[in-house]
């Protein structure tokens, strides 16, 4: 039987040492090896995927980034581990997490708990994006795009806007275009604090907008164009989300 | 537990150095004598003629009477209730049979007479005794005892379970460390679970806080760093017990923990005059404020500054900069001044 590779974050350095007892304790009946461990959500996104991890044992409350929100980026790799979170809530605040979907254990940890949920990871394979994105608490902070092996992580705040094309969404900041396989109905969704829906192909940073141009059209009707902040391009605002648009920009 | 207890709470003299106390009878008497005026005058255009008249005598005795209650506070409140309401009683009838003599105006024909003017003194202390004990009684017993429980400070889960995972993680490796914890957590979950009711001293206070910090520690390592500034606390202060902890746990919780790198979190408590001063201050990390229980923690802190001080305890928050700030004042109180 193979090593299991296990990678390990947590933000508390006693908390890594007690998995990593725990795991040599139970290695006789699941051997492993600790191919890394992280202190924080960036460290984890950044060191997991070269680690060749099968399974993450992931904290949620860290600081910078929390596990629920690392999970989802790194369940964009081709070869995303099995995730098990690890939480010092009691089993209430797991209920309102609706981590039930997922695979978690509560600190303190026990060692047979732990080789319980090794091996459920294992047979399961990596953990799916549905129940993470249920279980999320709140919007991510950051979009993320795999590139090859690794993770590429775009503040939100820089966003310009997001754009439907045939298969991907385009999301647009200063610098540059990324492509992000999301879609366009759930991004709408979770950040609809601070973006808006310009066309049915668009979705726009609130905080981005300058201003309006009316667009020099050959037909009679006007056409109204979005001046982002820092941005030559003009997106072109639909006639139905108009109203929605100009009213948001007028309550400023 | 709680039922079975009737009687533990009695009576005791409202406490003369006491703001909230001064304010009301203040406001009471001044009341009392307008009301009298309004009566004794023949039209309301000369009401505030004749209360106007009535304070040349009424507020010297006023304020004489409560100096002399402020004063002798802490003598009054070692004596058994009656006895004390028969003192303050006596006082202030004596005062005012003194001020009446000394008084120009008892030579006039309309003068109220000697009796009358002791009586009627002795009618409002009374009056006001009355008052303030039902006041005690509807914020002490039962409904105090009720508040304060639901308020007693708790320790939030998330810092358990992660302490417990901590020291699980030492025994192998330092068992005395591992040892030194979980004494540290028994001290903390020893106060826990004590009469909240009960006045501590603040050196109990900060060597509770020194304790929780060093778990705290335990937990963080490097990313941790408490400063103390507390060269000028008064140790024998008294202080409702976890008063302070809360702020401590709500400093880590919101402005370290959230953090990559070290935070710095200050503990400054300090007298000023007959004051306690109490100040915390960590980095301010606006995007995690409303991690819930902050809000709760410190509404929790002022509910129970004035269940015990009335108006004379304040909390009072900012962000400065960078940093979020917790000032915590209360009056300076120990043993030995009487009270507690």
């Amino acid at each position: 039987m193979s090593e299991l590779a296990v990678f390990i974050a947590d933000d508390e350095a006693p908390a890594r040492a007690r998995l990593r007892e725990l795991l040599e304790d139970i290695a006789q009946q699941l051997p492993s090896r600790v191919v890394g461990e992280a202190a924080n959500g960036f460290e984890a996104i950044e060191r997991v995927p070269e680690s060749g991890a099968q399974v993450l044992l992931l904290d949620i409350q860290m600081p910078g980034m929390g596990g629920l929100e690392v999970a989802r980026h790194l369940a964009r790799l081709q070869q995303a581990p099995a995730v098990v979170f690890v939480t010092a809530h009691d089993r209430h605040a797991v209920e309102a997490f609706e981590l039930n979907a997922l695979d978690y254990l509560l600190k303190p940890v026990r060692a047979e708990r732990l080789g319980a949920a090794l091996r459920k990871a294992m047979a399961a394979g990596a953990t799916a994006a549905a129940p993470l994105e249920r279980a999320a608490d709140k919007a991510r902070e950051y979009l993320s795009a795999a590139e090859r092996n690794r993770i590429q992580l775009v503040p939100l705040r820089d966003v310009l806007y997001f754009k439907a094309e045939l298969k991907y969404v385009t999301l647009r900041t200063r610098e540059r275009e990324h492509l992000i396989e999301e879609s366009l109905v759930a991004l709408e969704r979770e950040f609809a604090d601070g973006f808006v829906r310009i066309h049915r192909n668009c979705l726009v940073s609130k905080a981005a907008i300058r201003g309006f141009e009316r667009a020099a059209d050959e037909d009679d009707e006007p056409r109204w164009l979005v001046v982002l902040d820092g941005l030559e391009e003009r997106l072109p605002v639909s006639r139905r989300q108009w109203p929605t648009v100009r009213d948001l920009i007028a309550e400023r | 537990m709680a039922s079975i207890r009737q009687n533990v709470y009695p009576d005791v003299l409202p406490d003369f150095r006491n703001l909230g106390v001064i304010a009301r009878i203040l406001v009471g008497v001044n009341v009392l004598a307008l009301a009298a005026a309004v009566y004794a005058a023949p039209a309301w255009s000369q009401a505030l003629a004749e209360f106007v008249g009535g304070a040349a005598f009424l507020e010297p005795l006023l304020l004489a009477s409560l100096v002399l209650l402020y004063a002798l506070a802490p003598m009054l409140a070692r004596l058994p209730y009656w006895w004390g309401c028969a003192a303050v009683l006596g006082l202030v009838s004596l005062l005012a049979a003194g001020a009446y003599a000394i008084w120009p105006g008892s030579a006039d024909p309309g003068a109220p007479g000697l009796a009358r003017t002791v009586v009627l003194a002795a009618v409002v202390v009374t009056l006001l005794l009355g008052y303030l004990r039902l006041l005690a009684k509807a914020h002490s017993p039962a409904l105090a005892e009720a508040r304060l429980q639901a308020l007693q400070a708790r320790i939030r889960p998330h810092f358990l379970f992660n302490s417990l995972n901590a020291v699980l993680a030492l025994i192998r490796r330092d068992p005395k460390r591992a040892e030194r914890t979980l004494e540290d957590l028994a001290d903390l979950f020893r106060t826990l679970v004590s009469d909240g009711r009960k006045f501590v001293r603040l050196a109990d206070e900060i060597a509770l806080l020194e304790r929780y910090a060093s778990i705290e520690q335990l937990r963080l390592g490097d990313r941790l760093r408490v400063v103390w500034e507390l060269d000028s606390a008064p140790p024998d202060a008294l202080l409702p017990p976890l008063l302070l902890q809360p702020l401590l746990e709500n400093a880590i919780y919101h402005g370290v923990e959230p953090g990559t790198g070290t935070g710095e979190v200050l503990v400054r408590i300090e007298q000023r005059g007959g004051r306690v001063l109490a100040r915390v201050e960590n980095p301010y990390f606006p995007e995690h404020q409303h991690r819930a229980g902050n809000r709760m923690a410190l509404a929790n802190i002022g509910e129970r500054l004035q269940l015990f001080f009335d108006a004379e305890g304040r909390v009072e928050t900012g962000v400065q900069g960078e940093r979020y700030v917790v000032q915590v004042e209360l009056p300076y109180r120990s043993r030995e001044a009487g009270r507690g």
